[in-house]
């Protein structure tokens, strides 16, 4: 079975570390990917650049764009992708797309990757 | 993480916030302030005992305005507080805490009390001091450190601006949109001086100014979660993190100077880089061009350039040419000169900037561009003169170092001419 693991903590918070406390989170979570990787269990990890940083698209028929992140307690995560794009203006028309495609309500926030590891998983 | 660097992060977190919050509460800049010190005394105690609470922010509001309230109290309203009817959401205090208060609720607050600490009335230096003091909570001696001042000198700078804040009387209503947009400008410009006032400081005294920069990049968080579609926040925000980003190469070993053209852009901080593009990136959507973005699209360029040869010299002066129309000064004037004479060669860019000789007479940059121009016009005697004003005006060793490095290089190439 594959698990997806997401990774909720208050921005404000890890905002107010300093290089140096971001940087020993950051050693530590480390150790553990590295114990992973080397079992062969380890699929792609992101982490995902702050908050500010993002755009949510409301599917629709007209789709909606809205500058920030997606806070909506009737919805819930469900999935998601990892895509290359020159700009947001592409990220913005693929999350269009897939929402056509989808049909459903919903939205999707698009958050630009502070980094990344693919890793070595096989579907 | 350990425990202690676990709250002092929590705390800091919900600063702002809370002081807002206590700010209108108390209606008085000193009491809030003590209200909030006291509040996070008691959560040293509290919260390691029995655990840190749902709402943090919520919580130190509360305790803090019952410590103050039983403060004054003991001392026998020896310092009266306003009447009940002032102090608004008495009642409703114990209520809200229960539930998790949204970003939403301090908008109003947090924007009062950053605009009372950057109030039009208060001089720069003095919007800068208290700013730090208040909303970012550095301690007075952090301040004067960054300010190469003493701390008696800064404690009476941060006491003056306090004083005139309070003759001020800034209305407690929430604004109306244009007020709001107002207050949110003024914010943005002391937000952009705290950057510079770290930023433009150079030579042996530049690390322990960093702080400021990273300051101000927090405030441009803060500012971008109270308004999360306003493109010339996401520009402030993005200007800055390009700008901090090549802080790590502007210095060499002995604290001199490197120049841009010169910096190993290996050092750059890449992921400073890539959060300020993708901000103004998604400040471009908004197609509502405003000084910051342009200037962030110009740091975007020198971001962007692998190497120095490679950076967008035409693209550069055309976005100081819109910064130009937008905000007319003889020192953008001058940037954009500087653009030109990568363009179309030292001469045009030379006489864009003879007009400005009268403004900028004072103004270190416009004679160290002046000669630097002049001497790759082959006018030594022109261009030696043009750095000895740009000695005597500079205002760090370093920046007086520089000229004279350029200096040395004139005289050398005039003596191998001869």
């Amino acid at each position: 079975m594959l698990y997806a693991i997401f990774c909720y903590d208050s921005e404000k918070v890890t905002g107010a570390w300093s290089k140096e406390q971001d940087a020993a989170v950051m050693a530590k979570l480390g150790v553990v990917q590295e114990k992973l990787a080397k079992e062969g269990r380890l699929g792609p990890v992101a982490r995902l650049m702050p908050t500010t940083t993002a755009t949510t698209v409301r599917k629709g028929k007209e789709a909606v764009v809205l500058d920030g992140p997606f806070a909506e307690t009737k919805e819930q995560l469900l999935g998601f992708y990892v895509i290359e794009c020159p700009s947001l203006d592409d990220a913005v028309e693929t999350a269009r797309e897939l929402g056509r495609a989808s049909g459903s309500n919903g939205a999707f926030e698009i958050r630009p990757v502070m980094l990344f590891r693919p890793g070595a998983l096989r579907a | 993480m350990t425990e202690i660097a676990w709250m002092d992060a929590a705390l800091a977190a919900a600063r702002p916030d809370a002081l807002a919050a206590l700010l209108r509460y108390f209606r008085d800049l000193d009491t809030a302030e003590e209200a909030f010190q006291e509040a996070c005394l008691r959560a040293l105690q509290n919260w390691p005992r029995n655990g840190p609470p749902r709402d943090p922010t919520g919580w130190l509001v509360f305790v803090g305005r019952n410590a103050a309230l039983d403060g004054a109290r003991r001392q026998g309203k020896a310092r009266p507080l306003p009447a009940d009817d002032v102090l608004s959401d008495l009642d409703d205090a114990e209520g809200r805490i229960a539930d998790h208060l949204d970003d939403a609720d301090y908008r109003d607050d947090v924007l009062r009390l950053l605009f009372v600490c950057c109030h039009p009335d208060l001089p720069a230096t003095q919007q800068v001091a208290l700013a730090l003091r208040i909303v970012c909570g550095l301690s007075v001696a952090e301040i004067a450190r960054a300010f190469l001042v003493g701390e008696s000198a800064m404690e009476q700078r941060i006491t003056r601006a306090k004083a005139r804040v309070a003759d001020a009387h800034i209305p407690f209503e929430s604004p109306g949109a244009i007020e709001r947009a107002e207050r949110l400008a003024a914010v943005a410009t002391t937000v952009y001086l705290i950057f510079n006032e770290g930023y433009s400081a150079t030579g042996g005294a530049a690390h322990v100014r960093v702080p400021l920069c990273e300051e101000a990049i927090r405030l441009t968080r803060l500012l971008q979660r109270l308004f999360p579609s306003e493109p010339e926040v996401m520009g402030l925000a993005a200007l800055l993190l390009l700008q901090h980003a090549r802080t790590p190469a502007r210095l060499d070993s002995d604290g001199a100077i490197i120049v841009l053209e010169d910096q190993d852009r290996g050092l750059w901080d890449r992921a400073a880089i890539a959060e300020g593009l993708a901000l103004l990136d998604k400040a471009m959507r908004h197609a509502r061009p405003g000084p910051y973005q342009v200037q962030a699209a110009i740091a975007a360029l020198h971001a962007r350039a692998p190497r120095p040869q490679d950076t967008d010299w035409a693209e550069i002066e055309l976005l100081y040419g819109a910064l130009e129309k937008m905000q007319p000064s003889p020192v953008v004037t001058l940037n954009r000169a500087v653009a030109v004479a990568q363009v179309r060669g030292p001469q045009a860019a030379l006489a864009m900037i003879e007009p400005l000789a009268a403004q900028l007479s004072g103004y270190f940059h416009f004679f160290g561009v002046k000669g630097a121009l002049l001497m790759r016009l082959g006018r030594t005697d022109e261009s030696r003169d043009a750095f000895g004003r740009a000695i005597a005006l500079a205002h760090t060793p370093a920046e007086a170092a520089h000229i004279r490095t350029q200096l040395d290089r004139l005289m050398r190439d005039a003596a191998s001419r001869r």
